[in-house]
C-alpha cells in the first residue's frame, strides 16, 4: 500500500524538522524519499494538520501480573470506561486498568505506536509477554526487574562484576527483556519480612549490601553488556515527604560513569522522588533543587511521572511503599511478592484537588517540566500511577497554556501556592517541544533512535496525524486533536482514522540478546543450578520462554568480550 | 525416552519437576508425581473417543472433525444466546479463543471459579489479596495455615514442595524450622500432622475470624468458647500469628462455601491485612483445577473481569450471581453452550443442569465424561500437557508451560477446535452483525 500525505506540517524532532510544510510518503510499511511508481497511490490532504512521528510511552505499565491483579480487584474502574465490539474490532473495559485489547486502541487513538512496560519480575514474564501479545497495533517491550534479585545481591557483595553481567544477560535473553529496571533496590527484600530500606547506604537484611551497592553494580553490568538503554531507575523512598535528598543522591552516583552515547541512568517518574518537608504537613515541592541537580548529571535523564486530579490505580514493584499508601488512604490493597526477585504492590488512589499533598504533586510535575531541557525527559504519568494514560492531552494542554494550567491550579488547594513554585514559571512549550517529550527524547534515551521515533525515509512507517493548525491554537483545540487522532499510521498501515479505530494489526516486540563469551557465561551455571534447586519453586528448565509469545518479535543484539574489559 | 521437568496438568500446584518414561509414544513410568497426577498420565487413555459424536434424535454417530465444526458453528448461528463454560482445564491459549467467541456471539463466558473460589474474587474485590508466590513460602515462612481445605488429599505435593517440608534460605531446616496451625470441621489428615488444630462448628468461621481479629485489635473476648473453639486457644493461636517471621494462611472451599460465603472471606483477608502491623503476612487461595487461575487472569486482561462475563450488550459486563454460568442457566437464559474441558452435569446445581439438558450443547473435551454424553455434539481433544503444549498458572499465579510427552496425530488441542469455530463465526460475520448490532443496520 502506498500513502502520500501531503502538505502536512511536520514536527520531528530527530530529523531537526520544526513544523514545515512537507509531504511525507509511504511504501510498503516504511517511509520512502519516492515511490516505486505513481500507481495506486492514497492520497490524504493534511494540509492544516500536524504530521508527527508515532508517539512513544518510555514507561507505562500495560501488561504483567500487578497491571492484572489490578484489573481483577477493581470492577469499578472497569465501569468508567467501556467500549463495544464493532465489527473485527474488539470490546473492553477499563479506565485506568484498561484490559489488553483496549489499551492498543487507546494509545493508537492518541497516535502513539510504542510502548515499554516498566516492570517485568522474571519469573512471570511469560505472563506479562501474554498480555503484550494480545495487544494490538502499538510496538511494545518490557524492562525487567533486578534490584531486589538475590544473584544480584550475591554477585554485588562479592564484587563479581563478570558474574554479575552474565547473569543479567542470562536473565534478559530467558525472559526477553529490553532493559535493567531496579525499583526500590534491596526494599523488596526487607519488606519480605515487613521492613523496607530507609537510606542509600542501609543494609538488605540478610544480605550484607547496600542500595547504593546496588544500583552501582546494575550500572557496571549494564556498561559491560553495552545494552541500548541506561538502567532504568525507581528509587527508594518512593513518595516520601523529604525524599528529594535521596534522589540527589541517587543521580550523584552516575557521576562515577560515562557513556558517550547516552545516559548512564534514566530516572522514571521523577515527580514522585521530588518532596520536601518533613511529614505530610510541611510537604513541599522540592523541582528546583532536583533540577538544578539534573544540570551538573548530564548523563542522566529522566521521565516525569505526572499526577493528574481524579481516581486512579496505583501499581509498583514498590511493595513496602503500596502498604504504606493503602494504610495511608485506608482502601483495598493486594502484594504480590515474588520469590528471588521482587515484591510488587497495587492499591487504588484518588488525587484530590482540595489535598494539599495532592495539589503539590500535581504542581511538581508541571515545574520539572517547564524548569528543564525537553530532550532530557518524556512526558510519563507512570500510568496508571499519577493518571491515566488517555489523560495526556491535558497535560500536554497544561504544558502548553499557562492560562489552562493557571485555570486548574486555581481549583487546587492553596497550598500549591506557598509550597510549589508552579505559578511563578511562565514558560509555555510549543509543539516541536511536544513532539521531543512525547517522541524524538524517549526513542533517544531508549537507544533505538535508529529504529523508531522519526519519519525519515528508511524508518517503519508509524506516524500521527492531529487535526490541529498551529496557526490558530488553544487548549480545547489541542486537547481534542491529541486526543484523537485524525490518522493513526502503524507500519504503513491506516489503523485510526479521524480518532476510529479501522484496522487491527499486530506491533513489533523488541527484547535484547547480550551476546557475551560462553566460558564467561558457563561461569554462573552452577549457582544458576543450586539456586533452582534450593530456592526457586520452579526448575531451571521451565524459566525460559520463548518467542513465541511475542508478537513479531525484534531481537537487539549487543556483544560484549568481557575478558577484555577490566572491570 | 526420559523426558525430565514435566509439568503436571492435575491440581493447582502444577508440580514441575516429573519425570517420565516413554516408550514408543506409550507413558511407561511417572516419578515424583503424586498419585492424583501420575494416574492422569497412566491413564489419559481411559474414557477417550477418537472422533466426534453428534446426537440427533436419539441417535449418535461419528463425524468427521470437519464436519463437527461446521455442524458446531449452524448450531450456534441458529441460537441467540451462548455460554461459554469450563476453561480451567485447559490452556490460557484455549481461553483466548472462547473468549473471541464469547465476544462475537454476544454471549456468556464462566469459568468453574464460579463454582469454588468465585466468593474469594469477589472479596478480593472488596478489601484486596496481600500474597505471594509459594516459593516465598518455601524460602520463608515459619507459620503455615491451613484453613477449610486438606492439601494431603486435594493437593499431596503442596506441603512437600511448597510449605511444610521444603528447605529454603531461610528455613533450612525444613520442618523444624515451621509451625503448622489447621482449621476445620473435621480431623482431616493434614490435621493429625499440625502443631495446633482448630475444630471448628461448621458454618462458624466468620465468627471465629472476627474474634481473631477483635484480639488482634485489642479487644477482650468474654465467651468461653467461640465457634466451638475454646478462647485460650484462639489467643494461642493469635500469639502464634503475631510472632511468626513470615506467616501464609491458605484456604479452600471449606472456607468460601460456608455461611457468609464472601462476607467470611473479606474477613479472612482482613486479619491478614491486619496481621501485617505485626509481622509479614500473606494469604493464598488454595485453587483445584490445574489453570482455572489462568481462566481468572486470561478473562481478566482480555475483558477486566476474572469470570462471570456478560457479552450481551456488546462490550463486558461483570455481576456474579446475575451472570455467572449457574445463573444464567437457572434464570433459561441462554439457548445454546459450549462446555469445555468442564463436567457442570456432574456438580451443577439441579435448576441449572435441568436447563442445559434442555438446550443443544457442544462439549469440547478431552475425556468423554458425564457432560459429554448428553451434548448435542461432542468434539474430543488432546489432553493439555500430556498431548500438546500449552501455558497455565499455578494458584500463585506464576506462569508455567506445559510440556507435550507423547504425540496424538489424531485429535486436534482444544485452541484448534476453538480456533476454527472462531474462523468459521468470522466466515458467518454479516450473520451475526445483523443479529446483534442494531445500530449499524440502521
Ligand atoms: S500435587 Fe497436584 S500438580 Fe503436583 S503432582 Fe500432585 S496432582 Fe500433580
Ligand atoms: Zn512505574
Amino acid at each position: 500500500m502506498k500513502i502520500l500525505l501531503k502538505n502536512g506540517i511536520v514536527y520531528d524532532p530527530l530529523s531537526n524538522v520544526k513544523g514545515e510544510r512537507m509531504d511525507i510518503l509511504v511504501e510498503n510499511g516504511k517511509i520512502v524519499e519516492k515511490f516505486s511508481s505513481e500507481r495506486d497511490v492514497k492520497i490524504i490532504d493534511c494540509s492544516n494538520k500536524v504530521i508527527m512521528p508515532g508517539g512513544i510511552d518510555i514507561h507505562s505499565h500495560i501488561a504483567g501480573g500487578k497491571v492484572n491483579a489490578g484489573r481483577i480487584m477493581r470492577p469499578e474502574d472497569h465501569m468508567y470506561y467501556i467500549k463495544e465490539i464493532e465489527g473485527r474490532i474488539h470490546s473492553g473495559t477499563g479506565y485506568s486498568l484498561p484490559s489488553t485489547w483496549l489499551t492498543g486502541y487507546l494509545y493508537a487513538r492518541m497516535g502513539y505506536t510504542f510502548v515499554a512496560t516498566p516492570a517485568m519480575p522474571p519469573l512471570s514474564a511469560r505472563h506479562t509477554h501474554e498480555e503484550l501479545r494480545s495487544i494490538p497495533i502499538i510496538d511494545k517491550t518490557a524492562y525487567t526487574l533486578f534490584g531486589n534479585n538475590w544473584f544480584v545481591f550475591k554477585y554485588v557483595k562479592e564484587k563479581n562484576y563478570e558474574k554479575l553481567s552474565a547473569f543479567v544477560s542470562f536473565i534478559l535473553k530467558s525472559v526477553k527483556g529490553f532493559a535493567i529496571k531496579i525499583v526500590n533496590p534491596g526494599g523488596d527484600e526487607a519488606w519480605a519480612w515487613g521492613g523496607n530500606v530507609k537510606s542509600l547506604d542501609d543494609t538488605v537484611p540478610n544480605f550484607d549490601v547496600t542500595p547504593r551497592e546496588i544500583i552501582e553494580g546494575l550500572i557496571r553490568a549494564n556498561e559491560i553488556l553495552n545494552l541500548p538503554h541506561s538502567i532504568h531507575i525507581h528509587t527508594i523512598n518512593l513518595g516520601r515527604p523529604g525524599n528529594y535528598k535521596d534522589t540527589i543522591e541517587t543521580i550523584r552516583i552516575a557521576g562515577k560513569f560515562e557513556n558517550k552515547k547516552r545516559q548512564v541512568m534514566h530516572i522514571t517518574h521523577i515527580q514522585f522522588h521530588s518532596y520536601g518537608g518533613t511529614s505530610w504537613k510541611d510537604f513541599e515541592s522540592k523541582s528546583e533543587e532536583i533540577v538544578k541537580e539534573l544540570e551538573r548529571y548530564k548523563n542522566v535523564t529522566f521521565d516525569i511521572g505526572f499526577v493528574l486530579f481524579g481516581e486512579t490505580t496505583t501499581m509498583t514493584a514498590d511493595g513496602p511503599m503500596e502498604y504504606y499508601l493503602s494504610r495511608l488512604t485506608g482502601l483495598k490493597w493486594q502484594n504480590l511478592g515474588i520469590e528471588i526477585e521482587t515484591s510488587p504492590g497495587v492499591t487504588p488512589i484518588i488525587y484530590r484537588k482540595n489535598s494539599p499533598v495532592h495539589s503539590i504533586q500535581f504542581a511538581i510535575g508541571l515545574e520539572i517540566a517547564l524548569l528543564s531541557n525537553p530532550w532530557r525527559y518524556c512526558l510519563t504519568t507512570d500510568h496508571p500511577n499519577g493518571a491515566p494514560f488517555i489523560r495526556y492531552p491535558e497535560i500536554i494542554a497544561m504544558l502548553m497554556f499557562k492560562k489552562f494550567r493557571d485555570k486548574i491550579i486555581s481549583r487546587a488547594n492553596q497550598a500549591i501556592r506557598s509550597r510549589a513554585i508552579i505559578e511563578s514559571i511562565d514558560r509555555e512549550l510549543d509543539l516541536y517541544e511536544i513532539a521531543i517529550i512525547t517522541r524524538a527524547s524517549a526513542a533517544k534515551i531508549l537507544g533505538l533512535e535508529d529504529k523508531i521515533g522519526t519519519i525519515k525515509p528508511g524508518y517503519d512507517a508509524n506516524i500521527a496525524v492531529y487535526d490541529l493548525n498551529p496557526e490558530k491554537i488553544d487548549f480545547h483545540s489541542v486537547i481534542r486533536a491529541f486526543s484523537r487522532a485524525y490518522l493513526t499510521i502503524k507500519d504503513g498501515e491506516i489503523v485510526v482514522k479521524e480518532g476510529r479505530i479501522v484496522r487491527e494489526i499486530y506491533g513489533k516486540t523488541f527484547y535484547v540478546e547480550p551476546l557475551i563469551e560462553e566460558d564467561v557465561e558457563k561461569k554462573i551455571y552452577e549457582d544458576l543450578d543450586y539456586f533452582f534447586k534450593r530456592f526457586y519453586s520452579v526448575n531451571l528448565a521451565n524459566y525460559p520462554l520463548d518467542t513465541i509469545y511475542l508478537t513479531n518479535p525484534v531481537k537487539i543484539k549487543t556483544e560484549t568480550k568481557i575478558k577484555e574489559i577490566t572491570i | 525416552m526420559i523426558i525430565t521437568d514435566v509439568v503436571c496438568p492435575f491440581c493447582g500446584c502444577l508440580c514441575d519437576d516429573l519425570v517420565i518414561e516413554v516408550e514408543n509414544d506409550e507413558i511407561k513410568t511417572v516419578r515424583n508425581a503424586c498419585k492424583l497426577g501420575a494416574s492422569k498420565f497412566l491413564k489419559h487413555k481411559k474414557n477417550r473417543k477418537k472422533k466426534p459424536i453428534i446426537r440427533e434424535n436419539g441417535n449418535e454417530k461419528e463425524v468427521d472433525f470437519d464436519e463437527a465444526y461446521d455442524y458446531a458453528v449452524k448450531l450456534l448461528l441458529n441460537s441467540t444466546r451462548c455460554l461459554i463454560y469450563g476453561l480451567s482445564n485447559t490452556s490460557n491459549e484455549a481461553i483466548e479463543y472462547a473468549v473471541k467467541i464469547a465476544e462475537l456471539l454476544r454471549g456468556y463466558i464462566d469459568n468453574t471459579s464460579t463454582v469454588c473460589h468465585g466468593p474469594s474474587v469477589v472479596s478480593y474485590q472488596t478489601v484486596g489479596y496481600p500474597s505471594c508466590t509459594l516459593g516465598d513460602v518455601k524460602n520463608r515462612a515459619d507459620l503455615i495455615i491451613y484453613w477449610g481445605c486438606n492439601p494431603l488429599n486435594a493437593h499431596p505435593r503442596h506441603l512437600s514442595r511448597y510449605s511444610l517440608y521444603p528447605r529454603g534460605l531461610f528455613t533450612e531446616r525444613g520442618f523444624l524450622d515451621r509451625k503448622l496451625i489447621v482449621i476445620d470441621v473435621r480431623e482431616t489428615d493434614t490435621a493429625k500432622i499440625a502443631t495446633k488444630f482448630l475444630r471448628i462448628e461448621p458454618n462458624k468461621d466468620y465468627e471465629l475470624i472476627s474474634a481473631m481479629r477483635a484480639i488482634l485489635n485489642g479487644l477482650e473476648i468474654k465467651q468461653e468458647k467461640i465457634a466451638g473453639v475454646r478462647i485460650e486457644e484462639i489467643y494461642e493461636v493469635i500469639d502464634m500469628m503475631k510472632s511468626c517471621k513470615f506467616g501464609i494462611l491458605f484456604f479452600g472451599m471449606g472456607l468460601t462455601q460456608t455461611y457468609g460465603r464472601d462476607r467470611t472471606i473479606d474477613n479472612a483477608i482482613s486479619l491478614v491485612i491486619d496481621l501485617n502491623k505485626y509481622t509479614k503476612f500473606s494469604i493464598m487461595m488454595m485453587r483445584g483445577h490445574y489453570n482455572v487461575t489462568g481462566a481468572n487472569q486470561v478473562l481478566a486482561w482480555l475483558t477486566g473481569f476474572p469470570y462471570a462475563v456478560d457479552f450481551s450488550r456488546g462490550y463486558p459486563r461483570y455481576n456474579p450471581g446475575e451472570t455467572s454460568a449457574v445463573d444464567v442457566l437457572a434464570r433459561r437464559e441462554v439457548d445454546s453452550a459450549i462446555i469445555v474441558a468442564a463436567d457442570p452435569i456432574s456438580n451443577f446445581p439441579r435448576e441449572s443442569i435441568k436447563h442445559l439438558l434442555s438446550i443443544p450443547y457442544i462439549n469440547i473435551d478431552p475425556f468423554y465424561n458425564l457432560s459429554a454424553r448428553y451434548a448435542k455434539i461432542y468434539i474430543p481433544t488432546k489432553i493439555v500437557g500430556i498431548e500438546v503444549e500449552g501455558t497455565a498458572y499455578r494458584m500463585d499465579n506464576i506462569p508455567i508451560r506445559l510440556r507435550k510427552v507423547i504425540e496424538n496425530n489424531e485429535l486436534p488441542s482444544d485452541e484448534e477446535v476453538l480456533k476454527n469455530i472462531y474462523e468459521r463465526l468470522i466466515e458467518n460475520e454479516d450473520i451475526i452483525e445483523k443479529r446483534y448490532c442494531v445500530r449499524s443496520a440502521e
